[in-house]
């Protein structure tokens, strides 16, 4: 059976349907994390008391892991644009720096952010900070593996598909980066919100 | 929307985030991250010059 409309776009939407489902996965991600931020927000301001992440969060641990992950943004882009120049060389080198830093990343935050807080019983149940703090790292964390797994396949076996059908890789690959720059985007809002503020 | 839409949207806000990091560092009252924020206005300039040169180079390439 063909599958229609992986490489041209479809009339009534304009886009293929890969891009459409994506987009709408990430829309309902929006409500999710939409969800998680409001219930931050309500708890925040109905406490009496609450900890100032500054004072809590090791604020340059979560700089670098911004840095860390706005460079993999850079990278998966660069990933996408070697493949549309035809270079799967260039592209596996990219996407292998991708895949690298969203590694980085959840090295850093487990050794030296989780485990240092379980040591110190600053877990989910000695306060509510710490409660909405793992609840949306935590998903956060399952998003980028999500990312890791997709962004492996592609980096690995999945890339045989170039030799078949380069268009719909090239698709497969801008759908990817588009749900990593998702991921990228929520740790954007999430760093200021529990590290700084 | 398109990849190349959707990273001029990222590099924006983290821009963004990146001025907004460096002034708050500024406004802490222990001045601890000081050099952070000086480095975070710096990484600011940075993804303005990056986020203009890939506009340049991916003209050609659409919004959606």
């Amino acid at each position: 059976m063909q599958i229609p409309y992986t490489v041209t776009v479809r009339p009534d939407t304009g886009l293929y349907n890969a891009k459409l489902g994506i987009w709408l996965f990430l829309a309902s991600e929006v409500m999710l994390f939409g969800g998680l931020f409001s219930a931050y927000i309500l708890l925040r301001s109905g406490a009496t008391s609450w900890f100032v992440g500054s004072e809590e969060l090791s604020v340059p641990i979560g700089t670098f892991n911004t840095f860390v992950l706005i460079l993999s943004s850079v990278t998966v882009v660069m990933s996408w644009a070697s493949l549309r120049m035809n270079d799967l060389k260039k592209y596996k080198m990219y996407m292998g720096l991708t895949i690298l830093l969203g590694l980085v990343f959840l090295v850093v935050k487990v050794l030296f952010e989780y485990m240092p807080k379980i040591e110190h019983h600053h877990i989910p149940s000695s306060h509510n900070f710490f409660a909405i703090y793992f609840v949306l790292t935590g998903l956060h964390a399952l998003h980028v593996v999500g990312g890791l797994i997709v962004n492996g396949y592609l980096w690995g076996p999945g890339s045989k598909m170039w030799d078949t059908d380069p268009e719909q890789f090239l698709n497969r690959i801008e759908v990817a980066g588009l749900y990593w720059h998702f991921v990228d985007i929520i740790w954007i809002f999430l760093f200021p919100a529990l590290y700084l503020l | 929307m398109s990849l190349k839409a959707f990273h001029l949207a990222f590099i924006s806000v983290s821009t963004i985030m990146a001025f907004g990091f460096g002034a708050w560092t500024l406004m802490e009252d222990n001045g601890n991250y000081i050099l952070y924020g000086f480095l975070s206005f710096f990484a600011g300039v940075g993804l303005i010059v990056y986020g203009i040169r890939f506009l340049k180079k991916f003209r050609e390439v659409s919004y959606l």
